[in-house]
């Protein structure tokens, strides 16, 4: 059974009014239970956990530091491409947009990530928009052919494809998948995306499952924090993890918390998600799966990701830029959104370990899948 | 301590550290040092093996430690034989703790996997310590074709719960013809101590220490389990029982 079926079992507004009728005791009870169900976790997203953030942070702390050590794994986003036949209401590639539109060549991906290698980054994360006639399987693989000397691991955060899709990107070296589903509810991602390809919600939700099928180790999923209410998309989030560990019990999974920024094109979140809120997202979603991944990009505050750190992060990027060609040309035209923590690469590792964590550079090695 | 013999190699200490985890390098080899180990495991995935200038590796002492490369993220037995492959091209002594552990969340070994990596790495020379479940069946069949211990779990990696698989464990002791150790799910000295008093050849610890306070504190703690344990079971534990003995309350008759 695809992820599809299982999700449309649910009534949205239904599941809303469940959240939120949650209780105090419901809370307690959860918070004393070693392994949540889906009602518990229910409870953890609902307005009642708002009066438990510390005990939820506390445990969240404790369940992270006891699975991942004292550890948070470093990546980059390496932008190859902003063009885009998208109409994504929100996003700063938007196909609308007006702005300097660039595809980089072989020679220039290179150069960019030859300054993410200096850098220490060994786990690189390759970044487009959706153009197929311009950045398209053959571009992606090639530029992965080409950087995968350098880097251990290589994920990709582009289109979503089928499964034979991303056993193309497999063969080239492809480890990593980032995709978000942006919103899990099907009336509002439509109003989102009123053109191209990825008007196509279900064969957006069914990507994860092709790319595991297809042999990607490690697959990162999200809501984007703004666009539906936090607490119906924390809870499908939470539910499409549990789905992919189940089915594909082999795969690495990752959840991000990617929270609206000002982009180009003026579009204001529909949701905010205030600190506080996000807080209780991220702690609840950690409780619910001990055992994944928690990224935490440079779209936050440097204060807030400090903050951050404690609660079940694993992951974090570093001196990011979001536009093509921005790490070698220092330019940032074209990027898709404004980052918020414009520390450097050393400056995060340190604060890093000030908070007694090791940056960890390297966790993942190209021998698993280059053949002798 | 009597010394422990592995591979036909003699080591003094019977606790085997691993290197994942901890806060930093410097925290790790307080808690190496403080323990006595004299073996320690480090994940291939983690180091540039061909680097000496590795942040991990430059922080090993080769002479004091014996290095012992692990498979830990290899998904199946072409993986595993592969990095053990890498290691041994780059340098280090055909030593290889086998981790074959496809499941990301418990990361639970896979017999299947595990003795297939096995057979063909005995084949090639390799001195091969495999990481199991607390099954005695594939214990014996890994000590068939040649591993040089078995390392069953306690319990599940990092989760600190001490012998959960206790009695498969005892089973396993029981049989073995070469060294046990016990591995994963280690999370107190008196964990280690309980190992050794059943009579493991030796434990490896990492979760426990490298989530500590103070990592340095907690390997010499460990030390001391481990010393114990070994020292009680050499002694010779007396038996539990149920209730106090009367003298001879059923055949005392036969003295009179």
């Amino acid at each position: 059974m695809p992820f599809y079926d299982e999700i449309s079992t649910y009534d949205p507004q239904r599941l809303e009014d469940e959240i939120l009728a949650k209780t105090s005791s419901e809370v307690e009870r959860a918070l004393a239970t070693p392994h949540l169900r889906l009602e518990e976790f229910k409870a953890l997203l609902s307005p009642a956990a708002a009066n438990y953030l510390e005990p939820m942070a506390q445990r969240a702390h404790r369940l992270t530091v006891q699975r991942f050590g004292k550890t948070i794994l470093m990546y980059a986003p390496l932008y190859l491409s902003n063009e885009c036949s998208n109409g994504c209401r929100y996003c700063g590639f938007n196909a609308g947009n007006k702005m300097a539109r660039r595809t980089l060549t072989l020679d220039e991906i290179a150069t960019e990530a030859r300054v993410l290698h200096e850098r220490g980054f060994r786990h690189l994360l390759l970044v487009t928009g959706e153009a197929p006639k311009l950045a398209d399987n053959k571009y992606l693989c090639a530029a992965v052919e080409r950087l995968r000397p350098l880097f251990s691991s290589m994920s990709i955060e582009v289109y979503p494809m089928d499964r034979t899709g991303y056993a193309q990107v497999v063969t080239s070296g492809v480890d990593g998948l980032t995709l978000y589903q942006e919103t899990y509810d099907p009336a509002l991602y439509a109003e989102m995306h009123p053109f191209g390809k990825k008007r196509d919600y279900n064969f957006r939700l069914a990507a994860p499952e092709a790319a595991a099928a297809a042999g990607i180790r490690r697959i990162g999923i999200g809501a984007l924090l703004g666009l539906g209410k936090f607490r119906n998309e924390g809870f499908f989030t939470g539910l499409h993890a549990l789905y992919l560990a189940r089915h594909y019990w082999r795969t690495h999974l990752a959840v991000s918390f990617p929270r609206m920024r000002p982009a180009d094109g003026g579009f204001q979140p529909l949701h905010p998600v205030p600190d506080r809120d996000f807080v209780q997202l991220i702690c609840a979603l950690r409780l619910l799966l001990p055992d994944v991944g928690l990224v935490m990009s440079t779209r936050e505050s440097a204060t807030l990701r400090d903050h951050l750190l404690p609660l079940g992060i694993t992951q974090m990027s570093a001196g990011s830029c979001t536009s093509p060609g921005g790490y070698a040309e220092h330019d940032d035209s074209g990027q898709q959104f404004v980052i918020d923590d414009d520390r450097n690469h050393r400056e995060v590792a340190a604060m890093i370990a000030r908070q007694g964590y090791e940056p960890v550079w390297k966790d993942w090695d190209p021998a698993f899948h280059l053949s002798d | 301590m009597d010394p422990l013999i592995l591979a036909g190699r003699k080591f003094t200490s019977r606790l085997l550290v691993g290197t994942g985890k901890f806060s930093s390098n410097a925290a790790m080899v307080a808690a190496m040092e403080a323990s006595g180990c004299e073996i320690v495991t480090v994940a291939l995935r983690r180091v540039d093996i061909d680097n000496p200038k590795d942040s991990i590796l430059a922080h090993i002492d080769r002479q004091k430690y014996l290095l012992l490369p692990n498979t830990s993220g290899a998904r199946d037995a072409e993986e595993a034989v592969r990095l053990a492959r890498l290691a041994r091209a780059a340098g280090c002594e055909p030593w290889v703790k086998l981790e074959v552990t496809p499941d990301p969340f418990y990361l639970l070994p896979d017999p299947i996997e595990t003795f297939k990596a096995a057979e063909i790495l005995v084949k090639e020379g390799f001195i091969v310590l495999p990481y199991i479940n607390a099954d005695p069946v594939l214990a014996k069949r890994l000590q068939e074709i040649g591993v040089a211990t078995v390392m069953p779990l306690g319990a599940p990696i990092g989760t600190n719960k001490g012998l959960k698989t206790r009695e498969q464990i005892a089973i396993i002791i029981e049989q073995a013809i070469v060294p046990v150790v016990v591995d994963a799910g280690l999370g107190a000295p008196s964990h280690a101590a309980e190992a050794m008093e059943m009579g493991a050849d030796c434990v490896l610890v990492n979760t426990a220490l490298a989530v500590a306070r103070d990592p340095g504190a907690m390997g010499a703690a460990f030390k001391k389990g481990v010393e114990a344990g070994r020292e009680a079971y050499l002694a010779g534990l007396g038996e539990q029982r149920q209730q106090a003995e009367a003298s001879s309350p059923l055949t005392g008759f036969l003295h009179r």
